[in-house]
């Protein structure tokens, strides 16, 4: 099934794809390469054939007079009871940067129940416009209704580009939005910056587990669409002074058409939104059981930041999953990343490995997770957490 | 009651090993698995069927050798099973691969429930849910983490969803789309039963043609509106571990809390 063409006669049996081919998929047979079914079409090796002897199918040409009715930089403000998420003033942020490379406008859509000043922080973050959205229905997120409105938009405004947070509603959105529209929607991106040959949005992002990066672009069909992660960008400064334009949107949907209802919402005890969190004090197998999570916690608290766990100590019970970090869990970014108890499997890293610093507290020396981190203290977390608890009391007068 | 499971099956991400001097993927041996989180949908789906009755049928798009991702989930318990393999639709984005997805479940007929893993572990999109819900017009609940009510007369279902602040109770209607994040169940082994027929059975494998008012320009490379131009390794952490030592347990503490405060990150 594999979509790569390989060309028999020029392949010189080099090998350079084998090695850069993300999914294994390429081998080298009697000094030829072969590619099976794992091969993705995804184009990694086109690039390093020394002597261009890879080829993939050609794709449809851009319709170039469609295309370039798209125009302007758009993001969607996410919020929860009343107030914005971090995540939605760090898109309007890099959206502003965009929107000025692409010399453009930026567009922020709101869309809630008496929450006009969200609107009016987002003129602060950077909109020059605000599509402003106010029903009861809309109140507390739901697929049908704000998919719908967004859609909607889409279709009567087309902007070039759209952004949304990777958070957990903004994926549940975005995937329904760009599915709508048929469009292009490239999940989690760490990094966004338009090609100054093409113009073209490039969307680079974590796959494979966080081994490989790709990027991606979508240059055929509008708007190009990408989920961004949590603390990839700054956090743009408000001015309150800015101006911009807020204009009010009928809904589309009355209550009657939507088919689900939210019928209540539950809060865990303590901060487990890790996504957020600038701190975060993970403990896995060395924690040793439920109660081992203690000093962990009281470091976090004093520290002001989120309890995180390993899938060990998930799996073993000890702590709710809400909790985990890693591939099979929360993929989170903090400035602060403590590891205690943790070694550092790959599926735990992938979850972790781009917080600004990490520290690492075991007992075994040889654990992997002391080569990813900034600083490392080999011994008993049971004795080291209360002993730095204690540290940063005194020290930030706590 | 009709349950359609999606599974896709990956490659063991766990498994993967760094090599140190080069910085690339050691990828040799690694495994092809069910991606965890379709093995709670698989879970899922055979509890629904347990306690309502009817049948769970298994399907999923990808190379010949996923056969053997669908035969482990009839050996766990699944009723049927399809594959959708065809050139015609290799290189799919998530775009081609919902529609194609979406388009094998209107060949199967009426659904009351499908059930997918909230994301796979190799492309972590989580976009293929939510856009066969799109592609069908159904309702979508994605990162389901309990089933709290389900009534197939009435055709209703009360769902947990995890989010970032905690935890969302929903209520809709069927037939609906959930997406299930791990904590929703554990995963049963095959039975000896299971595996003997999951042996026996020649999984159906439909291709392009097989699949009735089909836009073939909507499939594969061709129907994907993305397109990687670039793959290449993370940048790798700069700089090496600073090993904290003390004379004594608090010396050791105090010197870590005060080289962070100097990191200015608390």
């Amino acid at each position: 099934m594999a979509l790569l063409e390989i060309n028999t006669k020029e392949c010189i049996g080099c090998g350079a794809c084998v090695d850069v081919c993300p999914f294994g998929a390429l081998k080298l047979v009697d000094n030829i390469a072969v590619a099976d079914d794992k091969c993705t079409a995804c184009g990694a090796c086109l690039e390093v054939c020394p002597v261009s002897a890879l080829s993939l199918p050609e794709r449809p040409q851009a319709k170039e007079e469609g295309l370039a009715a798209y125009q302007g930089v758009w993001t969607w403000v996410e919020q929860f009871q009343g107030e914005a998420s971090s995540i939605s003033w760090e898109m309007l942020g890099q959206g502003r940067k965009l929107a000025d490379q692409r010399k453009t406008t930026l567009t922020a859509c709101v869309l809630g129940h008496n929450a006009e000043h969200i609107a009016k922080e987002a003129v602060a973050y950077g909109a020059d416009r605000v599509f402003w959205v106010d029903d009861p229905s809309l109140a507390v997120y739901r697929t049908q209704p704000y998919a719908r409105i967004l859609v909607d938009l889409v279709r009567q405004y087309k902007p070039e580009i759209f952004l949304l947070g990777a958070s957990s509603r903004g994926r549940d959105l975005a995937g329904s939005v760009a599915t709508e529209l048929y469009t292009g929607l490239t999940a989690d991106c760490t990094g966004l910056d338009i090609d100054p040959q093409t113009n073209l949005l490039r969307q680079t992002r974590p796959a494979f587990g966080g081994n490989i990066m790709a990027t991606i672009i979508c240059p055929n069909y509008r708007p190009q669409m990408s989920t961004v992660r949590h603390r990839v960008f700054e956090m743009p400064a408000a001015d309150g002074t800015r101006q911009g334009q807020i204009v009010s949107v009928k809904p589309a949907m009355d209550e009657a058409q939507i088919a689900t209802r939210v019928v209540d919402f539950v809060t865990e005890q303590g901060s487990v939104n890790l996504a957020d969190a600038r701190i975060i004090v993970s403990g896995g197998r060395g924690v040793g059981g439920p109660d081992g999570f203690n000093p962990v916690r009281e470091l976090a608290e004093v520290l002001g930041g989120a309890v995180g766990s390993s899938r060990a100590a998930v799996d073993a019970g000890w702590i709710p999953y809400a909790h985990q970090v890693g591939q099979t869990g929360r993929t989170v970014r903090p400035d602060l990343y403590i590891a205690c108890g943790i070694s550092g499997a790959v599926q735990h890293l992938a979850g972790m490995s781009t917080a600004k610093i990490i520290v690492a507290i075991n007992k075994d020396p040889e654990a992997p997770i002391f080569s990813f981190a900034n600083y490392g203290i080999v011994g008993d977390l049971f004795q080291i957490l209360p002993a730095l608890t204690e540290q940063f009391r005194k020290k930030l007068h706590k | 009651m009709n349950i359609i499971v999606c599974i896709k099956q990956v490659p063991d991400t766990t498994e993967v090993k760094i090599n140190p001097e080069t910085g690339t993927l050691i990828r040799e041996g690694v495994p092809s698995i069910v991606n965890p989180f379709d093995m709670y949908a698989i879970e899922e789906g055979l509890r629904l069927k347990e306690q309502f009755g009817g049948k769970v049928t298994v399907i999923s798009m990808g190379p010949p050798q996923a056969k053997e991702a669908l035969k482990e989930a009839v050996a766990m318990g699944a009723d049927e099973a399809i594959l959708l393999s065809d050139r015609a639709f290799a290189g799919s984005d998530t775009w081609a691969t919902a529609y194609t997805l979406a388009q094998a479940i209107r060949k199967l007929g009426a659904f009351d429930v499908i059930l997918c893993g909230k994301q796979a572990i190799d492309g972590d999109t989580g976009q293929v849910g939510p856009g066969i819900a799109r592609q069908l017009k159904i309702t979508q609940l994605t990162y389901v983490f309990k089933i709290r009510q389900l009534d197939p007369q009435a055709q209703k279902v009360v769902v947990e969803r995890l989010l970032e602040e905690g935890r969302e109770v929903v209520e809709t209607t069927l037939p609906a789309l959930l997406t299930v994040v791990k904590d929703i169940n554990q995963p049963r082994y095959p039975t000896f039963l299971g595996i003997r027929r999951a042996t026996k059975m020649e999984i159906p494998v439909w291709g392009a043609a097989d699949l009735s008012d089909t836009d073939a320009s909507k499939l594969g490379l061709k129907g994907s509106p993305t397109q990687v131009v670039k793959i290449f390794s993370p940048p790798k952490r700069e700089g090496r571990v600073d090993m904290i030592q003390g004379n004594t347990v608090e010396e050791a503490a105090a010197i870590l809390a005060d080289k962070l405060l100097a990191e200015k990150v608390i």
